[in-house]
């Protein structure tokens, strides 16, 4: 009787205000859900008996996503460790690169945040912002040189992995084809794409690239269609540069076709089709930028992060690649870390012809960091971007 | 027409049908709910956490079929959830359906965290003998999985209940005018009740096949807008199921079309490529509603509207 009443709607004369009630009420409640993922988590927070330099990172993505932004939280992990209670690190997930996170900024800094790792190519416009506002806060921007004395930049070199990875492919590959599924057309996936082909072709002259752009850096639906496409289209490996791994892994693990990895080390799902791939290990660099803060000793610029500092790494081989090529590819390793081997040293050409570095001459990041181009043997379309 | 062609349009036609088909459930399930005059626009967090339950759900049985029922159940529960508000307390349903989006957005991320990564059984793509063979068609229609073909009998099936049934007929009445319905002895709110829960299943169950068959795993914000993409081919398809297919598949079609052609080297910019799905709803939207504007109406008269009943 009650629930028939209660269905009907004619327990209670005012129902209508009591729902407004209940609505405001649900939407509070869910509000609980969706704040611990806004706020600050405060990892290991330390009594304040000395001083500490808080830390905030700023992520894209979520923590879990076993690619960019899993790599960046084991940098955090690393950092809070390694320098213990000298620091008190926190993290804030999944910000889009808009004024949310120029919001999200502000409050990391009321927190007390005194270094802030924005960790994305898009932070850059509102980490400006923030920081003409807070004059002892320091930043470090992802990908682009803030050029400011409180803001810095890092670049990393995930060309050198990815042609490493490149050089296995190209040994490997027997249709000459290989794809690509990029994320946004940007200089910092640019020389990956790149990197990629140039290593292929040094062991292989006939490898070419496909590459399909998602224009985002997360919709898994989206990326399995992207990659099923190239892989109608004739390839045989695919490489991709997307935030996250694991719907790309799995969707060439299934289609058996053998798969390169980005920024985290996922061989373990695709325990058959896997090569090998781009393993980030941001610690060390993270603690060293936070100890130069400890010490006074930081200035802005831009730094690199690359295989000789160990930021950037090759994943674990699978089961596939034979021991000769395991073995050319770890020389290479060996070269690119003293130097003998440059990625992108002159001469090197466009897809259109046209000289990008002069024979004989060396890359530096600020010219990576500014790639605008595609190199020769690469099927795709790049957007019109400014010049350097 | 040469066959490398034809196996690209084929191709994008077998990745239109498959992208096409989580949104698909979604809008069917919105299609019944709207029917009855309830609107609910948190397709969006509803899908989300079907999506995160059929993963949970096949990750602790082991059983992809549990998983599915299990997405459909939260889905069902949401869908009553929302239905409790927006019936028995009136709120506002476009205020609650907003809440149900946040809510289903956080919770799903939230349960999700310790699912992320883990190997899960997914649902297998199963060709059906002889039609799979039929040249053209087969490889297009009939070689995914079950929740594909099963779109296939949806359809019409909504379709005829909803047109040609005594039940249809109390959902369209209790939608058009539910003071008449009550009149007729119809129960004005159970009907309400029902296909709130029925809609909001079949958008857990969309759902689950973005994680399920698609990503074959959880991740956050796994639907990406999909359930605002649903919401939006409603309209488009002017509550007709017939219609919502021609949409979802126009949807699907556009986004496996502008990554084949990127993939087959087209000289055109990714970014305009990219916008392509999200140009045509919006194009097809505001064609197929121009041209009705002498026509009758078709929104339910009563859609969105709190029923009071004289007491």
């Amino acid at each position: 009787m009650i629930f028939g009443k209660l269905l009907s709607g004619r327990l209670l004369y005012n129902a209508r205000q009591l729902g407004v009630l209940i609505s405001k009420l649900l939407i509070v409640l869910s509000l609980f859900f969706v704040l611990p993922y806004l706020q600050i988590n405060p990892a290991n927070a330390v009594a304040k008996t000395t001083p500490v330099l808080k830390v905030g990172f700023l992520y894209v993505g979520p923590i879990n996503d076993w690619g960019w932004t899993h790599a960046q939280e084991e940098g955090r992990l690393y950092v809070q460790n390694a320098l213990k209670d000298k620091v008190e690190t926190s993290y804030v997930e999944s910000i889009y690169e808009s004024a949310e996170a120029e919001r999200v900024i502000e409050r990391m800094i009321a927190q007390g945040c005194k270094l802030i790792f924005a960790t994305s190519y898009g932070y850059l416009e509102p980490v400006l912002r923030v920081s003409a506002r807070h004059p002892d806060v320091t930043f470090m921007q992802l990908s682009r040189n803030g050029d400011k004395k409180n803001v810095g930049g890092y670049f990393f070199l995930n060309g050198e992995s990815l042609y490493l990875a490149g050089v296995a492919a190209g040994r490997m590959t027997k249709t000459n084809i290989l794809g690509f599924v990029g994320s946004h057309p940007v200089p910092s996936i640019l020389q990956a794409i790149n990197a990629f082909a140039l290593g292929a072709q040094s062991v292989n002259p006939k490898a070419r690239v496909k590459v399909v752009w998602t224009n985002t850096w997360i919709d898994p639906a989206t990326e399995v269609e992207a990659a099923k496409g190239l892989i109608d289209s004739g390839i045989d490996i695919l490489a991709f540069d997307q935030s996250d791994s694991l719907p790309i892994v799995k969707t060439a693990e299934k289609a058996g076709i053998k798969i390169i990895g980005c920024y985290f080390d996922t061989h373990e799902f695709a325990p058959k089709q896997w090569l090998t791939g781009g393993n980030l290990n941001w610690g060390p660099f993270y603690a060293k930028t936070c100890q130069q803060i400890l010490d006074h000793t930081w200035k802005s610029g831009f730094y690199k992060c690359d295989l000789a500092n160990g930021t950037v790494d090759i994943a674990a081989f699978g089961p596939s690649v034979p021991n000769a090529v395991r073995k050319e590819v770890l020389d290479l390793k060996e070269k690119i870390k003293t130097g003998q081997l440059v990625v992108f040293a002159g001469p090197l050409k466009d897809a259109q012809g046209k000289l990008r570095m002069q024979a004989g001459k060396k890359p530096d990041i600020e010219w990576i960091s500014k790639m605008n181009f595609f190199v020769p043997g690469i099927d795709g379309n790049l957007p019109k971007m400014p010049e350097n | 027409m040469n066959i490398e062609l034809s196996e690209f349009l084929i191709a994008v036609a077998a990745g239109m049908v498959r992208s096409a088909t989580p949104v698909l459930y979604a809008t069917l399930g919105e299609i019944i709910t709207e029917r009855s005059g309830i609107l609910n626009v948190g397709l969006e967090g509803i899908m989300l956490v079907g999506a995160f339950t059929g993963v949970a759900i096949t990750y602790q049985t082991h059983s992809v079929g549990l998983g599915l029922v299990a997405a459909m159940i939260a889905g069902l529960l949401l869908g009553l959830f929302h239905a409790l508000l927006a019936i028995y307390f009136q709120a506002n349903q476009v205020g609650v359906g907003i809440a149900m989006t946040i809510f289903g957005t956080g919770l799903s991320a939230y349960l999700g965290m310790d699912y992320v990564g883990k190997q899960i059984n997914t649902l297998g793509t199963f060709k059906l003998p002889l039609l799979s063979d039929i040249p053209v068609i087969g490889p297009i229609f009939f070689s995914h999985d079950i929740l594909v073909y099963a779109t296939f009998i949806l359809v019409p099936l909504i379709a005829f209940i909803i047109n040609r049934t005594r039940l249809g007929l109390t959902l369209r009445a209790v939608g058009e005018e539910p003071r008449s319905a009550a009149a007729a002895g119809i129960n004005v709110e159970l009907t309400r009740y029902i296909a709130t829960a029925c809609g909001a299943a079949l958008a857990g169950l969309g759902g689950a096949y973005l994680s399920l068959a698609y990503a074959q795993g959880w991740s956050e914000n796994i639907t990406a807008g999909r359930g605002w993409i649903a919401v939006g081919l409603v309209l488009f398809a002017s509550w007709n199921p017939f219609r919502a297919l021609i949409g979802a598949y126009l949807f699907g079609g556009a986004i496996s079309l502008q990554l084949r052609l990127q993939a087959a080297g087209l000289d055109v910019s990714p970014y305009l490529l990219g916008m392509l799905p999200y140009v045509l709803v919006i194009l097809v939207l505001s064609i197929s509603t121009a041209r009705r504007k002498n026509a009758p109406s078709s929104v339910p008269t009563a859609l969105g509207l709190p029923y009071i009943p004289q007491v």
